[in-house]
């Protein structure tokens, strides 16, 4: 295909060359990366405070083992003024106060954070109802064995990575197709092209070759960073996501182009892509998983591709799920690339060119 | 395939060509010819349909009706044999984005398959080199149209159409432009130009078409149309130099006027008055002015002449 490498160089140097587009689909997306990697860190609930009103004989007598396990989830600190501690547990500095006085322990809670001192209160009764079972002398007959599904592992940044990437994938084709496309064609680059021995296959074929490199450039640097500073472990098909990120950036594509179609201008054709690219973004569970929305809103976006990549590579690179789990996606995204690439090239102003 | 034969020596044959746009007549019955080795100008006001004529040719637009043939060939729909032996400047410069200079004539020879140092040696012909290394959107209006013309040329084209080159530019850079051109048109190339520089065209152009209202009113040499008119020169001295009176009475045949600034003697017999003048020391402040394509536009078009 006449001038297909030289217009893919063309589209490269311009893309890397261009600070904004590097900034908006590499740097931006990784500040993203590192901040809620770094806010998930700690993992689960934070510790719950605790204030014992003077002496509690039934938490300072707990066995060492014992007092390890409550302190994974409760501070506990001793203050002698009950007034004092009140106040700190109305002012939601502590999550209860506990005081015994004889066999009798009372727990001084504020109904205004139930799941803080939810936790304070079974802890507690916990404590109490193995004390009481240790004064009757009886070995306890039933137990509890808890065992999470994941890895036990496994961080939050299995779970984020997949989605904040996605999101980084969708932006930088998206953006990058609708720029060159209307720019080009804004420009008279396309009218002058169609002077030259090129043919207009070679010019797309060019842009989605380098949109398909830069996703994989995105993808390597966003695993490297996960893989090095957080911790993500990529499960052992992880490669089965590659293709689904191809099918995915070539639905990208199309969307850009769709928001191109009828733009005058690439300033216009970036807002029609941000308009489509951050609902589509927040309803696909890039930021923080659907699985607590309601009904309806899973449902609706299904339309979108971004939530189709986004399942994918969960099942993929975290769940690590055989390579014909993600089999439906990747048809699903590629049905998508060529419904839309049909609207948008029907709907292209080709006649401005 | 056999072609229609068409005389060697015609570059570009347009016949009765019409194009309409919804209800306006942007092209509306245009016929040329252009010679091999000429410089011809395309000449109109803005909205004239020079561009659309322009266009038709290079054939990224379809006539409605009429007939064009450039090298003897037909350029619509896309000849891909035709594309390579001509080359294009566009009217708005559309450079590749965050290329450099030569980054951007190298992509163009690669497209049409030319090696990388005829591109090079193009930078330093249209003296860029020590831009090669800016990015296009560093260069100034100048240093870019030339780089735009050096893209056009980068195949070594039999004919090089070129759509209001001097748009934008200031005066020294058009003359500088002017060379560039003359010196394109001197290696036997045929240079086809629009303008709405009437002194642009009656300077480079061998012959020059003059468009109005999608129409050609009339075509031929520069000089040969403004003759045609048989307008007046306009003698102008300094006022005061010679009572008008006295004027009137030496020239009877002329048309005398004055204003606060000068006296004009309108005549179609200059040596003569120019004699008569010398003669009586009354040459202050002299400035004689013939006819020019603007005259010819005004006398075929009945208005003044606004680009």
């Amino acid at each position: 295909m006449r001038g297909f490498p030289t217009l893919s160089r063309i589209m490269f140097l311009g893309f890397v060359r261009d600070r904004a587009a590097m900034f908006f689909t590499i740097l931006f997306p990784l500040i993203f990366l590192i901040i809620m990697g770094g806010l998930f860190q700690s993992g689960g609930a934070p510790q719950s405070r605790l204030i014992t009103i003077g002496a509690v004989p039934m938490i300072d007598l707990l066995p060492a083992q014992g007092r390890a396990e409550v302190d994974k989830v409760l501070q506990i600190s001793r203050l002698d003024d009950a007034e004092q501690a009140l106040t700190q547990v109305r002012n939601g500095d502590a999550a209860a106060a506990v005081q015994q006085r004889g066999d009798q322990v009372v727990m001084h809670f504020s109904a205004a954070d139930t799941t803080s001192s939810g936790i304070v209160r079974s802890v507690m009764e916990g404590i109490i109802q193995a004390a009481n079972l240790a004064t009757t002398g009886q070995p306890p007959r039933f137990s509890l064995t808890l065992n999470q599904v994941e890895n036990k592992a496994l961080p939050q940044i299995q779970y984020l990575t997949p989605g904040i990437l996605g999101w980084a994938i969708a932006t930088g084709a998206t953006f990058t197709a609708a720029s060159t496309l209307v720019l080009w064609r804004e420009k008279r680059i396309l009218r002058r092209l169609t002077l030259t021995p090129v043919r207009f296959p070679a010019v797309t074929g060019a842009r989605v070759l380098v949109s398909l490199g830069i996703a994989l450039a995105q993808t390597v640097i966003f695993l490297a960073v996960a893989v090095g500073f957080f911790g993500l472990k990529l499960a052992s098909h992880w490669w089965t996501s590659i293709p689904l990120i191809l099918a995915g950036t070539l639905a990208f594509l199309a969307i850009g182009l769709l928001a191109g179609a009828k733009a005058k201008s690439v300033e216009t054709a970036n807002a029609v892509s941000n308009l489509i690219v951050i609902p589509m973004a927040f309803l696909s569970g890039s930021f923080f998983p659907l699985s607590m929305a309601p009904q309806w809103l899973q449902n609706v976006a299904e339309v979108f591709p971004l939530r189709h990549l986004n399942t994918g590579m969960l099942d993929s690179l975290a769940r690590g799920l055989d390579p014909a789990a993600i089999l439906p996606e990747l048809g699903i995204l590629l049905g998508f690339a060529a419904v839309i690439t049909t609207l948008a090239v029907w709907l292209f102003r080709w006649n401005d060119i | 395939m056999q072609e229609p034969h068409e005389p060697a020596d015609r570059a570009i044959v347009v016949k009765d060509v019409r194009k309409r746009y919804g209800d306006t007549h942007a092209v509306d019955g245009v016929s040329l010819e252009v010679e091999t080795g000429e410089f011809f100008g395309i000449l109109g006001p803005n909205g004239a349909g020079k561009t659309t004529t322009l266009e038709m040719i290079e054939g990224l637009r379809e006539p409605d009706s009429g007939e064009i043939r450039v090298l003897g060939l037909s350029p619509w729909p896309r000849n891909p044999r035709l594309l390579p032996r001509f080359g294009v400047q566009m009217q708005v410069s559309s450079f590749f984005e965050r290329l450099t200079a030569r980054e951007q004539l190298r992509a163009f020879a690669s497209l049409y398959g030319v090696p990388q140092t005829v591109a090079d040696e193009l930078l330093e012909r249209f003296g860029l080199t020590e831009k090669a290394g800016n990015r296009v959107e560093q260069l100034s209006g100048g240093q870019a149209q030339r780089l735009s013309i050096a893209c056009a040329l980068v195949h070594d084209p039999d004919i090089v159409f070129l759509d209001e080159p001097t748009a934008g530019l200031d005066p020294q850079a058009r003359r500088n432009l002017w060379d560039v051109l003359r010196d394109i048109n001197g290696q036997g190339k045929t240079v086809v130009l629009t303008t709405h520089f009437l002194d642009e065209a009656e300077i480079l152009c061998d012959r020059v078409a003059i468009m109005d209202r999608g129409r050609i009113l009339e075509s031929g040499p520069p000089a040969e149309l403004v003759r045609g008119l048989g307008s007046a020169t306009r003698i102008a001295v300094r006022a005061g130099t010679l009572p008008v009176e006295e004027a009137a009475g030496l020239f009877p045949d002329a048309e005398v006027g004055e204003d606060e600034v000068s006296l004009t003697i309108a005549t179609k017999d200059p040596s003569g008055v120019l004699s008569v003048l010398a003669g009586k020391n009354a040459l202050t402040g002299l400035s004689v002015r013939g006819a020019t394509l603007e005259d010819v536009f005004l006398e075929l078009t009945g208005r003044e002449y606004r680009a």
